[in-house]
């Protein structure tokens, strides 16, 4: 038999239905998680099987695929990713932004602005904001169908009380289009404004969790916060120490065991293309020449 | 003597025709007012439109009751069609349908008798595809909601002639409501339930 071993993108096609049927109400309710039968994926649990399910789902041969792991092209999850879908879809896969129509990220948003002609997937580990607040799915589900989110505006209440200021730096919770309250992943709550009017499509997949939400284009997502707390983007006070970028959502990478460190930019597409265009920072190496008159 | 009616195919390459079309209706759902347009062709089966069809072999399965207005009901080419390529029972309750399809418009019930989802599952709405005459000329319609830059303006020839009207039942039912496809040959645009029409032109 010369049949393939798997369908296109690996999913069967009975499962690819009901996960666009679902991807299709996640977009009609922005911020409600839609429960979906999340199948067994040939990763374990916790590398991206709502993420990759979803973009099994949505892909075609047309479509350039990205995959980053916290900003990266180049850790084994991205690498990995891409990998099984360069295999078992065929599709063109890329490390830069601009040029992907399909993005699966793990815990970051590319610093470069997304366009309207491409899909942002996130890996979701936990899709339920209000589960370390209630654990019972009977009362958070509850709670969300009443957009009673009292409880979550008290555990933000009760970082102030304890730290000064709202000490939640990842998996900042969020309010879609004015209703639902929901966990952008763990993405550092730098990435937060970049959700708001996005002109990108943005779905997440839990996989585990067996949900899949979205947040259509153009749509108002508001960080929550307090009038006298307002919500404040967090990143190092410091420069990349490779491209020099002020602005840029940075890693802070120790160096030795005396306490040095650099900063470098999560975002490694961003970085790169930053120091080809002629940026350097104070650690980036200075461009090989070979010195006059070396040849013996 | 028995005469063999053939039926109307189904894609010719039912999974990649089947993901171009998805992706069609979730630009649609994604972008409300815009006209996306379906490419794949199949087989149209009596009064359904071949954007129809496309999105029934593309959605359609035994986990999805359909409603079918008279027009559809009463033809046995679509029925059939639909037995044999999708699975999907016709239910003659709509608010237990996960999917309805109107050919006639003006025939349109009245959109409480759908599945309107509960506060707690309000996924677990039908959604209406509803065949229109025309959607790039007719009157013209201001939108606003997710998914849109501002306001979209869509073109369209639609019975019923109060349908945006009917449609603001989904504001005050938020988050539960129905989220509707519309169809007029390959072209499709979709009106989810968070939509809003602003502005009636002429």
């Amino acid at each position: 038999m010369n049949a393939p071993a798997y369908n296109f993108a690996y999913l069967d096609e009975q499962t690819k239905r009901m996960i666009r049927r679902a991807i299709l109400k996640a977009i009609a309710i922005p911020g409600y998680q839609v429960p979906f039968a999340s199948r067994e994926m040939p990763m374990p649990y916790g590398w991206g099987t709502g993420g990759v399910q979803v973009t099994a789902a949505i892909l075609g041969p047309q479509d350039v695929l990205k995959v980053i792991d916290q900003g990266s092209d180049d850790t084994t999850n991205a690498i990995s990713i891409r990998k099984f879908f360069a295999k078992t879809a065929g599709v063109a896969t890329t490390t830069a932004t601009d040029q992907a129509t399909v993005i699966q990220t793990r815990h970051r948003i590319p610093e470069t602005s997304l366009h309207a002609s491409q899909v942002l997937v996130y890996q979701v580990p936990i899709p339920e904001p209000l589960r370390f607040l209630e654990p019972r799915e009977t009362d958070t589900r509850r709670m969300h169908a009443l957009a009673e989110y009292g409880l979550m505006h008290v555990k933000l209440y009760e970082d102030i009380a304890r730290f000064g200021h709202i000490a939640t730096a990842y998996a900042y919770p969020v309010k879609v289009n004015a209703r639902y309250v929901m966990d952008p992943s763990p993405t550092p709550k730098f990435d937060n404004p970049k959700m708001d009017n996005c002109p990108a499509l943005q779905l997440f997949g839990a996989g585990r969790e067996k949900r899949i939400y979205a947040i259509p284009p153009y749509t108002q997502v508001v960080s929550l916060d307090f009038e006298d707390h307002p919500f404040e983007p967090y990143r190092f006070n410091a420069p990349c120490a490779l491209c020099g970028a002020e602005n840029s959502y940075l890693d802070e990478i120790v160096t030795d065991d005396k306490g040095g460190r650099m900063f470098v930019c999560s975002d490694t597409d961003y970085c790169e293309g930053r120091q080809a265009a002629g940026h350097h920072g104070s650690l980036s190496a200075a461009p090989y020449k070979e010195k006059a008159g070396s040849h013996g | 003597m028995t005469t063999i009616a053939e039926l109307p195919p189904g894609f010719a390459d039912k999974v990649l025709s089947a993901q171009s079309t998805f992706r069609s209706v979730m630009d649609a759902m994604a972008r409300p007012g815009s006209v996306q347009r379906i490419v794949p062709m199949a087989g149209a089966p009596g009064p359904a439109m071949r954007g129809t069809a496309a999105i029934a072999l593309t959605l359609f399965d035994h986990d999805t009751p359909l409603w079918l207005d008279e027009r559809m009901a009463e033809s046995s080419d679509v029925v059939k069609w639909l037995k044999f390529h999708t699975g999907a029972p016709v239910v003659q309750d709509s608010s237990i349908a996960s999917f309805a399809l109107i050919s006639d418009g003006a025939a349109l019930p009245s959109l409480e008798r759908f599945a309107l989802g509960t506060n707690e599952y309000p996924d677990r709405s039908t959604t209406v595809i509803l065949q229109v005459e025309s959607l790039d000329s007719g009157r013209s319609f201001e939108l606003r909601g997710p998914g849109i830059d501002g306001v979209a303006t869509l073109q369209a020839s639609i019975r019923p002639f109060d349908l945006f009207e009917r449609l603001r039942f989904n504001e005050a039912l938020f988050p539960r409501g129905i989220d509707l496809v519309l169809v007029a040959d390959d072209a499709v645009v979709a009106i989810p339930r968070t939509t809003r029409v602003v502005n009636k032109g002429s």
